[in-house]
């Protein structure tokens, strides 16, 4: 079975967040990038197709030169082999354009995608990939097993979960539940040498527009002081939740 | 050129973010100077849709949509879009619309904007308001292509009531089979679920143990809320995945979001921040969550909790 994850290469889940060049710009500055954490998921998912069902793991990120250090960590994960699509991340149709441009080149069985990304939390590219490559797709994924060319698949819905069958080529949006948090991998000093190693392969996007373009961004305002309400006196807080905050 | 809008339902009744989203697109449709079409799929009545701006219901009735199913339930859509020439799609944020959105977009070639929290800045060029950055930021962003769909938060827009004639039209668009066969669902259908709820009561590890839960729900019981908890307790078995709410958990957009035993960590804050109204009932006075809630009681969860819930039965037996 031949395996693709995409990573997305996002700020450190306790980044602050801050903009530039004002405010149209994401500030890099002083950031920790990681693996995507629902991408991550997928990732230590496929990792465990690998080492029981021999299964070969490749990963796909598009973006700039200096995402690379993310697919080394990918690969010191233990990914086979790394590929980078070099062009900006810009919005979410044209990132799954390009990844559907290096899927239709070079086919593969299973394609793991994050539900969304930390960052932009678009949520589209499994979807679009799916919808451009015309494969199976089940979103927000937190179960799978594949045997042969069938795969069952867990989905969570509101309120609960749904179990599916479906048939590869299949494209999932995973999240936590796919694997247990203490199933994700740390990299060890041997797995980081033989990523050096590893195959890492750049290839050039295509022409691809964007559909969706970001003008600015905004943080919220300032939160104002919370308001102590006394542990004797909850008649208190029922009465600001009712006349003030109008809320139940 | 009609605004259109997929409103969801639920064993043939509309969910509430249905109409909310209905209340979302008249107020779009205004701006544009156009109507409001909605596609309904397998709903008996679609009456109450005219409560809310709809001038007209596609209403499609077909036995494949059974269950739903992404792929079959987009390409209906795609279909309603194409009958009505419409340019704006407006869909919710439930995990259904969420996962048939993209495929739509595809279908289309229509840029989308998920998570939208108000009505476009401007219509030309088409700009919206997103969440990003786990409701640490916004995003102003603008849709360039001619179809455009937008995902609207959940209850950021509320419900608003615009009454007019309702025409209704059966529909029949084709849909092929489905790569994807559902087996079973497990779900509580007596219970509110995160996605729909106007109140979330959450709680923390604070709470010492799944054993302690009972009052959680009680609370929960009394606000007609969901329940949701930390990270660190889904992570310890305590309570379902399903439940853990946060950055890498379900986001919650609710009216009233109420904390208990949990710390606020800067990843649980960033996935419940869309909420309006925070409450935090902790012993500890120096915890984070202080800083980001809107009410705060410094005291014992096992004390503070049942009174809250006592105090709370009262005042709804009083309204």
């Amino acid at each position: 079975m031949k395996i693709l994850v995409c990573i997305s290469h996002v700020p450190d889940t306790t980044s602050k967040i801050n903009f530039s060049e004002g405010d149209t710009k994401f500030d890099t500055n002083g950031v920790q990038f990681v693996i995507n954490p629902n991408d991550e998921f997928g990732l230590t998912r496929a990792m465990w197709f690998k080492e029981k069902q021999g299964a070969h793991v490749t990963v796909i990120n598009v973006g700039g030169a200096e995402t690379e250090p993310t697919l080394r960590k990918a690969l010191a994960i233990g990914a086979d082999a790394a590929i980078r699509v070099n062009a900006m991340a810009s919005d979410g149709f044209s990132v799954a354009k390009q990844l559907a441009n290096v899927i239709k080149d070079d086919t593969y069985d299973l394609v793991i995608a994050g539900r969304e990304s930390i960052d932009y939390n678009g949520g589209m590219v499994p979807g679009m990939i799916a919808g451009l490559t015309n494969a199976n797709f089940v979103n927000n994924c937190i179960g799978l097993e594949v045997d042969g060319t069938s795969a069952k698949v867990i989905r969570e819905i509101d309120g609960g979960k749904e179990t599916v069958s479906t048939t590869l080529p299949l494209v999932i949006g995973g999240q936590k539940g796919l694997v247990e948090e203490s199933d994700l991998k740390i990299p060890n000093m041997r797995g980081i040498m033989m990523a050096r190693q590893k195959p890492l392969t750049v290839v050039e996007p295509i022409e691809a527009g964007a559909e969706t373009t970001s003008i600015k961004f905004e943080k919220p305002a300032p939160k104002g002081a919370v308001k102590l309400v006394s542990a004797d006196n909850l008649d208190e807080l029922v009465s600001l939740l009712h006349n003030e905050a109008k809320v139940i | 050129m009609s605004v259109l809008v997929y409103t969801e339902s639920e064993q043939g009744t509309f969910k509430k973010a249905a109409l909310e989203v209905a209340s979302y697109a008249k107020a779009v449709a205004n701006q544009l100077g156009t109507t409001v079409t909605a596609i309904t799929i397998n709903v008996d009545d679609a009456s109450e849709l005219g409560n809310y701006g709809v001038d007209k219901v596609l209403n499609v009735t077909n036995t494949q949509l059974q269950s739903f199913n992404a792929n079959g339930y987009a390409e209906a859509i795609k279909q309603a879009a194409e009958k009505e020439a419409s340019k704006v799609i407006v869909v919710s944020s439930s995990a259904d619309s969420k996962y048939l959105a993209p495929l739509l977009a595809v279908g289309l070639n229509a840029g989308y904007a998920s998570n939208v929290i108000e009505t476009p800045a401007s219509t030309s060029p088409f700009t919206v308001k997103r969440t990003a950055f786990t409701n640490k930021a916004f995003e102003i962003s603008q849709i360039n292509t001619e179809i455009k769909i937008i995902g609207v938060s959940n209850n950021s827009f509320g419900l608003v009531e615009n009454s007019g004639n309702l025409s209704t039209e059966d529909f029949s668009p084709s849909i092929s089979d489905s790569g994807i066969k559902v087996e079973s669902v497990d779900k509580a259908t007596d219970k509110v679920t995160i996605a729909d709820a106007e109140i979330v009561v959450s709680a923390g590890r604070g709470l010492k143990g799944p054993e302690n839960w009972g009052m959680v729900e009680e609370l929960a019981d009394v606000l007609g809320a969901a329940t949701a908890c930390s990270k660190p307790v889904s992570d310890l078995g305590w309570r379902p995945h399903s439940e853990h709410v946060g950055q890498t958990g379900k986001p919650v957009a609710s009216n009233l979001y109420i904390a208990i035993g949990i710390s606020g960590a800067i990843q649980h804050l960033a996935g419940i921040n869309a909420s309006k109204v925070k409450v935090v009932i902790n012993t500890d006075a120096e915890a984070p969550f202080f800083k980001a809630a809107d009410y705060g009681v410094v005291g014992d969860a096992f004390e503070v909790v049942p009174q809250l819930t006592e105090k709370l039965k009262t005042f709804k037996a009083q309204q």
